[in-house]
């Protein structure tokens, strides 16, 4: 019982994220070394602020040459770079809020249909033992060694090969048809926005079955015992006691699913050929580098500050559980 | 009631449904797994014993134009004949060994001395500090990578004009010029034997310690406040200095909570491929370049899907020994910590 409390403790202390020092009160600092920190702290603030007041700087400058001196503070606050992105953002004929709806579609569906796939597997894992356990458990961890990047050649073959061709009057799909009077392709999964988010899912689904598995075993039994012995079936337990319990992890990894895919790039940059399928992150590599000679600073470090902030403002908002997410089982105490 | 379940299990239909219920719950997400990750997994081994290339995408495996060639991808990429120019594996897997690992050297150090540094009892403006210098976490490695890019750049660089105003307080007048990420001669040629590690791995060490050491700070900080204080006021009351108490009690006590973090740093500045490819691509030849974003050039650019499958087989099992070797760390450290 002492245990339990233990953990239950441990989880209102994660949740609330409560500050366990003490640090109320305690003794006064003498001054100079108060000001021989303060010199410190105020240094590593400057590095830290130093890019990001670069770049919030530059988006806000009317200047459309490069910067020939070092500029960290705003001298002029003009939205004239940002309008400019979000009016025409790209060379090609796609609109800003085209490139949102991709990238919005592709994070949100990949966190969300991981979140969902991974849900059932997670507490089967965690809660009952069965004797391929130790396998199957073994073959959803596997993936997580292979980074995205080493799985996409078979995901890139297997996306190109669903295809639906013009047969003729009617269509074509491979690999389950063949059409003898090749016509014009239609569709290509490959070269799609939902092919793309299907091979995001090969990454993100099995770190969502772990993240959410390591935090199934923290939450107490007694619950789930006491509502079976009151004779809920096992499907009850998990939709009325266990689910309703984990939402604070199931919003933690839909949102690093989110996170994670909001700035996904390699599969995105690999499939996708259409510029109309173009994602923001995509938008914001052809903004530097070789391909950008052209593009004016201000207008790369606008869409800079636009591709950052939604991951930067939901991080903020789930900090605690994010950073509590990821060192669960490392960190105790 | 107890006794009711255990009646209710004796029955044969019950003990059955209890036996594939935890089946029907993982039929989800293997069904999913199935067909986007086996599947391709074997697909994988199976292209990397062929040719395939551009020509193949047609027809797939059964491309008449696509031939089995054994081990050949598997001994062009150790030998380096593979008709890629500037490449050689084990160049590419120490440079990214000593990648990760110098990293992670740097940030954790780093991260544990700025969580201590604010952890100080009774310093001013503790909550401001705080909340600046979590910013880098928040920031996606993708944006951190294209504006570290342009504040590198040789001309219009912050980095450079940044130096030009410092070096004038010596007397220097002329604009610094560092091609920070071009220019091929290694600043320090002895460093790492096996390659050169050009100005552009120190430009993206820079760029990565900006990333990386507040994640350190955020572990430490959280491990920090664990610790009771009764453990610094009883050393300090038997005479122990600061110095004393933070490598006797700090120190150890937080190890169990950097170790893991260090791991985690590890393995993510092993595979950053985003932030490597979007500063460096990699250059000049090829001399940043780490396992990931190679595998991504043999798909994107370079189209030797055989060779690419082969090399991802070589990610896989390099990713399985760093997996295997960081496990047993973890692991030692937990029985430690509970000793």
């Amino acid at each position: 019982m002492t245990t339990a409390n233990k953990t239950q403790q441990n989880i209102i202390v994660r949740i609330l994220n409560t500050n366990t020092s003490n640090e109320v009160g305690g003794r006064d600092l003498p001054l100079w070394r108060q000001i021989l920190l303060q010199l410190l702290t105020i240094v590593i603030a400057i590095e830290v602020m130093f890019p990001i007041m670069y770049v919030i700087t530059m988006s806000l400058s009317s200047r459309t040459d490069r910067p020939s001196t070092l500029q960290l503070i705003p001298k002029e606050i003009s939205f004239v770079a940002y309008g400019q992105v979000l009016d025409h953002p790209t060379a090609n004929p796609v609109s800003f809020i085209e490139l949102l709806r991709n990238s919005f579609f592709l994070s949100f569906g990949v966190g969300a249909v991981a979140l969902l796939v991974a849900v059932t597997a997670a507490y089967a894992f965690s809660r009952f033992k069965f004797k391929a356990r130790q396998v199957l458990m073994v073959m959803v961890f596997i993936p997580l060694l292979m980074p995205g990047v080493g799985l996409s050649t078979p995901l890139y073959l297997l996306m190109n090969s669903f295809r639906i061709f013009q047969c003729g009057v009617g269509i074509a799909i491979e690999p389950f048809m063949s059409c003898s009077s090749s016509g014009g392709l239609i569709f290509n999964l490959r070269d799609s926005l939902l092919g793309v988010g299907i091979a995001m899912v090969a990454g993100a689904l099995p770190f969502a079955v772990w993240n959410l598995k390591g935090y199934l075993d923290t939450i107490p039994r007694e619950l789930e015992e006491a509502a079976a012995i009151d004779g809920a079936s096992p499907n009850q337990v998990f939709f009325q006691i266990v689910l309703p319990l984990a939402i604070p992890q199931l919003a933690v990894t839909f949102f690093l699913g989110f996170i994670g895919h909001w700035q996904e790039f390699a599969l995105s940059w690999l499939f996708l050929t259409k510029p109309q399928d173009y994602t923001l992150s995509m938008t914001l590599y052809n903004m530097t580098g070789q391909y950008a000679t052209m593009i004016p600073w201000n207008r790369f470090a606008a869409m800079a500050v636009i591709v950052a902030l939604p991951v930067a403002l939901i991080y903020i908002a789930l900090q605690k559980y994010i950073v509590g997410g990821l060192t669960t089982g490392g960190v105790k105490g | 009631m107890a006794s009711m379940e255990i009646a209710g299990a004796s029955t044969r239909g019950a003990k059955f449904r209890r036996a594939v219920l935890p089946y029907l719950y993982l039929i989800p997400a293997f069904a999913v797994m199935a067909v986007i990750t086996f599947y391709p997994l074997i697909y994988q081994v199976i292209i990397s014993f062929t040719d395939f290339q551009t020509k193949d995408l047609r027809m797939g495996l059964s491309s008449p134009a696509l031939q089995f060639i054994g081990f050949k991808n598997y001994i062009d990429i150790l030998t380096g004949g593979l008709p890629v120019q500037n490449f050689e594996f084990f160049r590419i897997l120490i440079y990214n060994f000593w990648w990760a690992l110098t990293n992670v050297i740097v940030h954790v150090p780093a991260g544990v001395l700025i969580a201590v540094l604010l952890n100080v009892q009774g310093l001013w403006l503790k909550k401001i500090y705080r909340a600046i210098y979590i910013l880098p976490v928040v920031v996606p490695p993708l944006v951190v990578a294209t504006v570290w890019r342009n504040i590198f750049d040789e001309q219009y660089g912050a980095m450079n004009q940044f130096l030009t105003w410092f070096t004038a307080f010596f007397g220097n007048a002329d604009p610094v010029r560092l091609r920070w990420l071009t220019e091929y001669t290694p600043p320090i040629p002895w460093l790492l034997p096996t390659g050169p590690l050009p100005l552009a791995y120190y430009a993206m060490m820079i760029a990565n310690f900006w990333l990386g050491w507040p994640f350190m700070t955020v572990v430490a900080t959280g491990a920090l406040q664990s610790i009771p204080k009764d453990l610094y006021e009883a050393a300090s009351i038997d005479g122990a200095s600061d110095t004393q108490q933070f490598w006797n009690i700090t120190v150890p006590l937080l190890r169990p909570a950097m170790i893991p973090a260090a791991v985690y740093g590890f393995t993510t500045s092993f595979n950053l491929f985003s932030f490597v490819y979007f500063m460096s691509g990699g250059g000049p030849a090829r001399t940043t370049e780490i396992l990931v974003t190679f595998a991504y050039d043999l798909v994107r650019n370079l189209r030797l899907f055989g060779a690419a499958a082969a090399f991802s087989v070589f990610i896989f099992f390099v990713s399985l020994a760093v997996f295997l070797i960081t496990n047993r760390i973890t692991r030692a450290t937990e029985s430690y910590s509970e000793a």
